[in-house]
């Protein structure tokens, strides 16, 4: 058996970390899909290549979130090797060996956003936005898309790529009026400075195979091919499964196989997926597939009956009505821009993060400079029910002088009085700062 | 007194050893179209005078099965597949009489959908008018549940000469490489049957009255009689038994590689605390992947006998053969013809040695001193190349858990072990460019007949306890049990040990040479909503390969 590309694997179960004994984030999350991975024989398969991950280091974490109080406080190991799987996979699709890859890692991370004070819907970290940007600083990778089909909304990634107009930030989820974290509607599309980088297409509870791949072929594939990124990042989150136990969707193992087969995503993510023993082994095996190019036709899940879990029309008539929207409201984002352009200097948003698994509140004011040279100096400043008062401010990547230095200034000024920890992320030169009374 | 017999590619060694001394060596040529005579040859001349009774224990190691697998001679076998979803079954297809056949059982051993008897029958009654005798009947997680190949077996016993089930071949998880392990060993049984039992014959020719033991890939013994059962497991033992050979000389608080310098090749193993490192999954041959246990071992096309030439300007070893050295008669230089224009070795012609080596040192401008040892350095280089690269894979083996992945348990070699032909020229080379002390043990030239002689039984067992479901199981020794709800790890690890133990002496192995060693024991919590139904414990033992009790050396 021989794979048509080339594909990388980080296979990381975890097999002694869990949240706790019976949380769903626990030891036998990945327990029977390493089983079926294995009887598969897919390590076996010509091209298809397996990487133990990296460990990822504080300073790859450093250059994505504000951490409360510090890196090491609010990461255990498992994280830095998440998101260090992330990696191994990155330098395999990056440094030329493999054509693409799947991390196939625990715990997920798309509910991490900027500021981290906690864990939020089982995320201490995003690391998918960990890798992105240890890629765009030892490959030199500009414009990226990340499209997210984890059932829920990838709140965390929209948030840290809210003002990036380099990186597309797609999700498909399950509407946010009837399942966490409650947000990823059409009208999020993006900061002042990123207008329509962001979409957001939420789907009616009894979504099917049918609608995520009219989805993918009437929005997503179109602003892909528009965006025209160099890489397609795939958070591969397997909630959608008919049989998950926390979601209301009716997606299987062949649906995500032909799903993976039209995005040919070069890296792939594992997310959520809670169903382990009737979804995952299989959604796993058809993903994996996928992406090497191996016939898939035969994964299917046991008790699989498609006539069962075909959506009815009135999804039907539902997602091709929010497909409209998203598409119609994306003309609309020029003309925003204008008017931010011609606005105020700095845009505020105020918005409140609950943390569900540690079960307190943040508030969080942000700024951000409206900016015609680059993607715009950002600030935050975030208190949390913990006690935690701090502030974070962020250079962009590809940041211009002017807001390189009031970010300076911004730090300098930043008052240990006030804050009990001033941040700068200053990504122009790739230095990190902290101070503190 | 012990005896090892190991059958190679040109020659075959036989030793026999008296306690720690070997009281003789044979060598004679192997008759690659007719090995039984060559066995029995070389076991009556190593015999002869000698008295049958003193003769304790007699191993042989050949090529039979796997020259029968490499040339395509071994007997057609119907292979039948209960796949279930998954990779498309037609991918493993192996052998002209393949069948995917209805029926399928889950990661956890549950039946999803049962066997057709009908479809079954139906297929058989094909391979009888087809003149197939021999069976492989596999079904995806037999080794979780075997009831749908015992289901197979069942309804065509009586009807087919050999039946080799999945389940049997290995514990271990690998659809694709069960299918290609059962087949192999249908395909390899009608022909190593009946010449164990000829060879078995000639022992008793001989006056020997004692079972024949067989050498495995993996460095362990069997006796011939399970060897019905389990013939595949005697393919690629060649390897095996120089590196047993060399593990009689190891350092076994060290960590040690073991070169086998031949003609043609030279083989690689690693040698970890006095034990070779064993295949993770198992060994391949003639195309296959298999579940065969086996040691990890690489072949490099670098030996004595490697054609040598100039490409462009730089200096090329191997890995093609073109003959024996000039100094034997053949037609092309090689290191042997570099050794002996060093005057490091003697023997054959050597102003043809010398002769050829200085025809390459005209043209690279150079003496024919320097070039001889340009040509020696290259081949050490290249050995080395290997060995690094090896070490490297076996650094980089998969973990699973967060504590394997920051506990480093990197192999960091700091000696070698010798052994083949030129082993004495090549040793102190090898040693100057690692730094790596390189041993050279006595009697190297017929280390693999030692090895074969001086091996112990090895076996494996995996055994899979589900206290949700409430049973225990070890699918290789057909033993399933119920198992309380509130069982622990510690008392499926005991059954383990226990069926191991059981395992080995029904093998052959001699009860003081039973070193037991757990392979893998983990145990999982299984949630349901949010509450625990059970544990899923699996327990994987070994008897470690190595050295029968008065050769092994203790650690000191
Ligand atoms: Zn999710
Ligand atoms: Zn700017």
């Amino acid at each position: 058996m021989k794979a048509k590309r080339r594909t990388g694997l980080v296979f990381f179960p975890a097999f002694d970390w869990a949240i706790s004994e019976t949380h769903p984030e626990r030891e036998e999350r990945l327990l029977y899909t390493q089983d079926q991975v294995f009887e598969e024989g897919i390590l076996d398969i010509e091209g298809l290549v397996e990487f133990n991950p990296v460990v990822a280091t504080v300073k790859d974490v450093e250059r994505v979130h504000f951490c409360v109080p510090e890196v090491e406080a609010v990461l255990t190991e498992s994280h830095y090797i998440a998101a260090g799987g992330c990696k191994a996979i990155a330098d395999a699709v990056l440094g030329g060996t493999t054509e693409c890859g799947f991390a196939l890692v625990r715990p997920p991370g798309h509910h991490a956003m900027r500021v981290v004070h906690g864990s939020r819907g089982f995320c201490n970290i995003n690391i998918e936005a960990v890798m992105l940007e240890y890629m765009r600083w030892t490959y030199g990778v500009d414009r990226v898309a990340i499209v997210d089909t984890d059932c829920h909304h990838g709140d965390g990634t929209q948030d840290i790529y809210w003002h990036d107009p380099d990186t597309l930030v797609i999700s498909l989820h399950q509407d946010g009026r009837t399942l966490y974290p409650g947000s990823g509607f059409p009208t999020e599309m993006g900061g002042p400075n990123a207008l329509g980088t962001t979409v957001n297409i939420p789907l009616p509870p009894g979504t099917s195979e049918q609608g995520f791949l009219y989805v993918l072929n009437r929005v997503v594939l179109p602003i892909l091919e528009e965006f025209e990124p160099e890489l397609i990042i795939n958070s591969a989150g397997q909630d959608n499964h008919y049989s998950d136990p926390i979601t209301n969707m009716n997606f299987s193992a062949q649906g995500y196989a032909k799903l993976t087969e039209q995005l040919r995503p070069h890296i792939a993510v594992l997310e959520g997926g809670y169903s382990i023993e009737g979804a995952l082994p299989y959604v796993n095996v058809g993903i994996i597939l996928a992406l090497a190019g191996v016939d898939y036709s035969w994964v299917r899940e046991p008790d699989y009956d498609p006539e069962q879990i075909r959506q009815d029309s009135q999804v039907d008539s539902l997602i091709s009505g929010t497909c409209g929207k998203v598409l119609e409201l994306r003309q609309e984002c020029a003309l925003r821009r204008e008017k931010y352009l011609g606005g105020s200097e700095f845009v505020q948003r105020n918005k409140s993060v609950f943390y569900d698994t540690d079960g307190f509140l943040e508030d969080q004011r942000e700024v951000v400079r409206v900016c015609r040279e680059c993607a715009g100096l950002m600030r935050i400043d975030s208190r949390a029910e913990t006690g935690y008062r701090i502030l974070g401010i962020r250079v962009p990547r590809k940041g211009c002088p002017t807001c390189q230095r009031l970010g300076r200034q911004w730090f300098e000024s930043g008052s240990v009085k006030a804050f009990d920890k001033v941040y700068l992320q200053d990504c122009v030169t790739d230095e990190y700062q902290v101070k503190s009374a | 007194m012990i005896v090892g017999l190991d059958v190679g590619g040109t020659h075959t060694d036989v030793v026999v050893l008296s306690g720690k001394e070997i009281v003789r060596k044979v060598k004679i040529l192997t008759a690659q179209d007719d090995l039984l005579c060559t066995v029995c040859n070389g076991l009556s001349e190593a015999l002869r005078g000698l008295v049958p009774r003193s003769i304790q224990r007699l191993v042989v190691s050949t090529t039979l099965a796997t020259n029968a697998i490499v040339q395509g001679q071994t007997e057609p076998v119907g292979v039948l597949v209960a796949s279930g979803p998954g990779i498309n079954p037609y991918a493993f297809e192996i052998g002209q009489h393949y069948y995917a056949v209805g029926g399928a059982i889950d990661h956890r051993g549950r039946e999803i959908v049962p066997i057709s008897d009908q479809e079954v029958l139906d297929i058989a009654t094909r391979l009888r008018s087809e003149n197939v005798r021999n069976l492989a009947l596999v079904s995806k997680f037999s080794v979780r549940n075997p009831a749908h190949e015992i289901k197979m077996r069942d309804l065509l016993v009586d009807d087919f000469d050999h039946q080799t089930m999945g389940h049997q071949v290995s514990g271990q998880l690998n659809f694709g490489r069960r299918i290609a392990t059962a087949y192999l060993n249908s395909a390899v049984a009608p022909i190593s049957q009946p010449f164990y039992r000829a060879v078995q014959d000639c022992m008793e020719q001989e006056g020997l009255d004692i079972p024949l033991e067989i050498l495995k890939a993996d460095g362990g013994t069997m006796e011939q009689v399970r060897s019905f059962q389990y013939a595949v497991e005697t393919i690629l033992s060649g390897p095996a038994a120089s590196v047993m050979g060399a593990l009689a000389f190891a350092d076994s608080n060290k960590e040690e590689v073991v070169l086998d310098i031949g003609g043609t090749t030279t083989d690689i193993a690693i040698l970890v605390n006095g034990a070779p490192l064993l295949k993770p999954l198992g060994i391949r041959t003639g195309g296959y992947n298999t579940l065969v246990r086996g040691l990890r071992t690489v072949s490099i096309g670098v030996g004595g006998d490697s054609w040598v030439r100039l490409e462009d300007t730089s200096l090329k070893v191997g890995p093609e053969r073109r003959g024996q050295a000039l100094a034997y008669g053949g037609p092309e230089p090689t290191p042997t013809d570099a050794l002996i224009t060093l005057g490091a070795t003697e023997g054959g012609d050597k102003q043809r040695a010398i002769q050829g080596i200085r025809q390459l040192a005209e043209q690279m401008g150079k003496g024919v001193e320097e070039t001889a040892e340009a040509v020696l350095s290259e081949t050490c280089s290249l050995i080395l190349e290997a060995v690094n690269a090896l070490v490297d894979r076996v650094n980089k083996t998969p973990v699973y858990t967060i504590y394997e992945l920051l506990e480093d348990r990197s192999v960091v070699p700091t000696g070698m072990i010798v052994i083949g032909g030129p082993a004495k020229e090549f040793a102190p080379r090898l040693q100057a460019l690692t730094g790596w002390e390189a041993h050279v043990p006595p009697s190297y030239e017929v280390a693999n007949a030692i090895g074969a002689a001086v091996a112990r039984t090895t076996c494996e067992v995996t055994v899979l306890a589900d206290t949700d479901r409430r049973f225990v199981c070890a699918p290789e020794e057909d033993y399933l049990d119920s198992i309380d709800s509130g069982a622990t790890k510690k008392e499926v690890i005991r059954l383990a040990l226990d069926l191991l133990r059981m395992k080995a002496l029904k093998m052959g192995a001699s009860a003081d040479d039973l070193e037991m060693e757990l392979l893998e024991d983990h145990e999982y919590s299984m949630v349901q909503g949010f509450h625990r139904v059970g544990r899923n414990i699996r327990v994987r033992a070994q008897i470690k390969p190595g050295l029968v009790g008065l050769y092994r050396k203790e650690p000191a």
